[in-house]
C-alpha cells in the first residue's frame, strides 16, 4: 500500500495451504529460513525448515515480569506477540571471535578471522522489530567505523515481516511510531487474516526482491475486501496497545530531570542484572574478553554482549564512572529514551516491551518516564491537558 | 534496500577492520618516575607509521593479558617512533610494565579527536596538566614549539602529587628555561629537597600570564582537577568555546561501537577524548554520567 521511494508496492493473497511454498522457494534459493519457534516456554528465534514448525496456535499473556504461553484451537501461524529474543543476535552474535594470535619466539602474530555471512530468511519480523534493525543500521554502520560483521550479515537478508494482529500488554509500538503496521525495511509484508471460512495472508512486496519470490508462489491480486480486512486487523492492534509513553519533548523533558528522586527509587528495585538490555533489540554495547589456551600458544579475542548495569562497565583507574546503581539505571533510560536521540537521530526504544516482560522484579520504563514527567521540577514538562504549551522555549 | 545500504557507506570502512592490531616492537622502555613508563615503539618489519595528531591515542593489546586505550605521548613532527606512557596500576599495564626490548604488542589506532593546536593560532595558549595529563599534552607542547613563530604567549601549569611525580622533568627543565615559554610546576605535597610551587594546579591559573580574551587553554588531568580548573579559566574571563578537555573513560573499542565510553551524548573515543568544554559543561556539574 505504500510505494516507499518510488518503488513497485505488489499487492497479493496468498492462501495458507500454498504458504509452505514461500519456505520453499526461500530455501530453494540457499536461504536458511530462521524464525518463532516454541521452546522451554517461550518462543525464540531458531532455524525452521516447515510451516509446521512455527508455534501454531499459540497465544501468548505478557505482563511486568510475567510470560505466559497458552495453545489454543486456532490454526493461526502468528498469532503471539514478541518472545525474550529479537532478531539481533543474527546480526549482532552474542559472542564472536574476532581474530586469533598466535605465539612464536618473543612475538606473535595476528590470524584474522573469516566470517563468512548466511544467506538469512528472517521469517516473521514484526514491525516494531523492523524499526529496532533500521536502529541498528545507524549504530554499526552510519559512522566512520562500520562493524564488519554485522555489515556483512546485513546483505544477506530476505526479510519476511508480519504485521500485528494482537498487541500485548506490555506493547507500546504506536507511542514509538514503531508499528503496528510495518512501514518500511522488509522484502514482504504478511498480515495473517483468519476468518470463519477462510485463512490467508495478505502480502506487500516492499522490494524487488521480495517481489520476484512473491511472483514465483500461487497468489491472487487482492480485492478491496481483502485489504480492507486487513487494515481492520491493524486498526483493531492499534487500539488494543497495551502501554503508552508520553514522547513529547521527552529528551528535553529527562534532560530537565538528571536528579530526579525518581531515580533513586527505581535503582531500590532493580537488581542490576542486565535483562532488559539483553532482550532489547537495540542494545549494541559489547566487551572483549582476551583469552589464551593453557600452554599460552594462543590467544584470541572474543566480542560478547555486554551491560551498562554492571560495574565494571564504567570502570577506569580509581573506579567506576557509574558506581551507584541509580546512576546505571539512569544511564540506560536516559540513553534509550534521550541521549540517543543527539547520537542518531531517533529515540533507541521501539516500544517492543520486552524490557517491561523480562525484568524479574517488574520495573516498566513506560511508568518511569511518566513518573519522572508528572513530578518533573521544570513544570513545562508535566502531561499534556491540551492546548499548545509543549513548544520550544 | 541493500543497494541503498551500500551506497551511504563510508568507503574506507570496509578496507580494514577496526579491531585488528597491527604489530610493534618494543625498542626502548624507561620509567619517568616510580610508577610510569614510556614505551618507544616501531611498527614490525618495516611496516608504515599512521600519522597522528596531538590528543590522539591508541587501543595497545599485550599478547593474552588485554588491551587498553592510552593516549599518544610523543612528537607528531617525528614518524620514526611511537611513544605512548602510562602508569603501571592495572593488569595490562603492568604486564606492559614488564615488557623486554624486541617483545611485540599490538595497537590499534589513532583514535579520536586531537587538540586543535593548528586552528588556534595567533592566540595566546595556556596548557594545564594534572599528573599524567600531560602525556597527552606533550605532543600538542611538540607541535607549538615546532611552530613557535604562530603563537602568542605560550603557558604550561602542571601539577603532580609530590616532586617525585614529575613527569617528563629533562623536558620541563628545559622548556622553563626558553624565554618564549613560561613554565610552572606544583605539587600536592612537597618533599624534603622541593623548594618550589606547593598547592594545586588550579591556583596557579590566576597569575598566569596570559591574555583571557585572546586565549586557548587545553587542559587534561583527573576529572575533580578539570572541573576545578575550568571553573577557575572562567573566572580569568576565557571563554568556555576556548576551553578543550580530554576525556578518560572505559574504552573496548576505540571506534564509537562498544558504548563503553558514554559520556552524556558523546562517545569519548569518537567525537573525544578531545572536547569543548562548552559541549560538555553541563555535565560536568554532575555526578556519575
Amino acid at each position: 500500500m505504500r510505494a516507499k521511494n518510488g518503488k513497485v508496492s505488489t499487492r497479493a493473497v496468498i492462501d495458507r495451504q500454498d504458504f509452505q511454498q514461500l519456505f520453499d522457494h526461500l530455501s530453494a534459493q540457499g536461504y536458511q529460513l530462521v524464525g518463532p519457534r516454541l521452546r522451554d516456554n517461550a518462543i525464540v528465534y531458531d532455524e525452521l525448515s516447515a510451516v509446521t514448525d512455527l508455534p501454531i496456535g499459540y497465544v501468548d499473556e505478557q505482563e511486568k515480569g510475567s510470560y505466559r504461553l497458552t495453545k489454543t484451537a486456532q490454526p493461526t501461524l502468528f498469532g503471539y506477540g514478541l518472545g525474550p529474543q529479537s532478531w539481533k543476535k543474527y546480526l549482532f552474535p552474542p559472542v564472536v571471535r574476532l581474530w586469533q594470535a598466535q605465539r612464536h619466539n618473543g612475538g606473535f602474530d595476528v590470524i584474522p578471522e573469516d566470517h563468512e555471512p548466511r544467506l538469512l530468511a528472517l521469517i516473521g519480523v514484526r514491525p516494531c522489530e523492523l524499526k529496532a534493525i533500521a536502529i541498528q543500521d545507524r549504530v554499526f554502520m552510519g559512522g566512520a567505523y562500520a562493524d564488519p560483521i554485522y555489515q556483512a550479515q546485513r546483505e544477506q537478508l530476505f526479510i519476511v515481516a508480519v504485521n500485528c494482529g494482537k498487541a500485548g500488554a506490555t506493547c507500546f509500538c504506536t507511542s514509538m511510531d514503531a508499528g503496528p503496521r510495518a512501514a518500511s525495511g522488509y522484502d514482504l509484508a504478511l498480515t495473517e487474516i483468519l476468518e470463519a471460512n477462510r485463512h490467508i495472508f495478505l502480502v506487500d512486496a516492499g522490494s524487488e526482491k521480495g517481489e520476484a519470490v512473491l511472483r514465483t508462489i500461487p497468489q491472487r491480486p487482492a480485492t478491496d475486501l481483502d485489504i480492507a480486512a486487513g487494515e481492520r486487523i491493524i486498526a483493531q492492534t492499534a487500539e488494543q496497545m497495551g502501554r503508552v509513553l508520553d514522547t513529547n519533548r521527552i529528551k528535553e523533558m529527562l534532560y530537565a530531570n538528571y536528579e530526579h528522586a525518581r531515580w533513586d527509587q527505581v535503582a531500590a528495585r532493580c537488581l542490576m542484572c542486565g535483562n532488559c538490555t539483553q532482550v532489547c533489540p537495540t542494545c549494541f554495547c559489547t566487551t572483549v574478553e582476551d583469552v589464551t589456551d593453557l600452554s599460552a600458544a594462543t590467544a584470541e579475542r572474543r566480542r560478547v554482549w555486554d551491560t551498562c548495569f554492571s560495574l565494571d562497565f564504567s570502570y577506569i583507574v580509581g573506579g567506576s564512572v557509574r558506581a551507584s546503581p541509580k546512576a546505571r539505571y539512569r544511564q540506560w533510560m536516559m540513553h534509550k529514551l534521550a541521549t540517543w536521540i543527539d547520537q542518531f537521530g531517533s529515540s533507541g526504544c521501539v516500544g517492543c516491551g520486552r524490557c517491561i516482560t523480562w525484568c524479574p522484579v517488574g520495573i516498566d520504563i513506560t511508568e518511569e518516564a511518566r513518573a519522572i514527567r508528572s513530578d518533573s521540577e521544570d513544570k513545562r514538562f508535566t502531561p499534556a491537558t491540551g492546548g499548545r504549551k509543549h513548544e520550544h522555549a | 534496500m541493500t543497494a541503498v545500504m551500500q551506497a551511504r557507506l563510508p568507503a574506507p570502512a570496509r578496507l580494514r577492520d577496526p579491531m585488528l592490531p597491527s604489530l610493534y616492537r618494543l625498542e626502548r622502555l624507561q620509567w619517568d618516575t616510580r610508577d610510569t613508563f614510556s614505551m618507544d615503539l616501531l611498527p614490525q618489519n618495516g611496516a608504515d607509521m599512521p600519522a597522528f595528531k596531538p590528543g590522539q591515542f591508541n587501543m595497545v593489546y599485550v599478547y593474552g593479558v588485554g588491551e587498553i586505550p592510552i593516549s599518544i605521548s610523543g612528537d607528531p613532527g617525528r614518524r620514526d617512533v611511537l611513544i605512548h606512557t602510562t602508569r603501571a596500576v592495572g593488569t595490562v599495564t603492568r604486564a606492559m610494565s614488564e615488557m623486554k626490548v624486541g617483545d611485540t604488542l599490538g595497537i590499534r589506532g589513532p583514535f579520536g579527536t586531537a587538540w586543535p593546536v593548528d586552528a588556534v593560532r595567533k592566540h595566546d595558549v595556556v596548557i594545564i596538566a594534572g599528573g599524567i595529563g600531560l602525556a597527552p599534552l606533550r605532543p600538542a607542547m611538540y607541535r607549538i614549539l615546532a611552530t613557535r613563530e604562530h603563537f602568542g604567549r605560550v603557558v604550561l601549569l602542571y601539577g603532580a602529587r609530590t616532586p617525585g611525580d614529575v613527569l617528563y622533568r629533562r623536558e620541563l627543565k628545559q622548556w622553563r628555561s626558553e624565554f618564549d615559554l613560561d613554565v610552572f610546576v606544583t605539587v600536592d605535597r612537597a618533599t624534603g629537597s622541593w623548594r618550589g610551587s606547593v598547592g594545586l594546579v588550579t591556583q596557579l591559573i590566576g597569575r598566569a600570564p596570559f591574555d583571557p580574551l585572546n586565549t586557548v587553554a587545553m587542559v587534561c588531568g583527573p576529572e575533580v582537577m578539570m572541573r576545578f580548573t575550568t571553573l577557575e579559566l572562567e573566572k580569568r574571563g576565557i571563554d568556555r568555546n576556548n576551553i578543550y578537555i580530554s576525556f578518560e573513560r572505559n574504552m573496548k573499542c576505540g571506534v564509537g561501537l562498544c558504548g563503553h565510553c558514554q559520556f552524556g551524548s558523546v562517545f569519548v573515543c569518537k567525537e573525544g577524548p578531545v572536547l569543548r568544554y562548552s559541549q560538555m559543561q553541563h555535565l560536568l556539574s554532575k555526578w556519575e554520567i
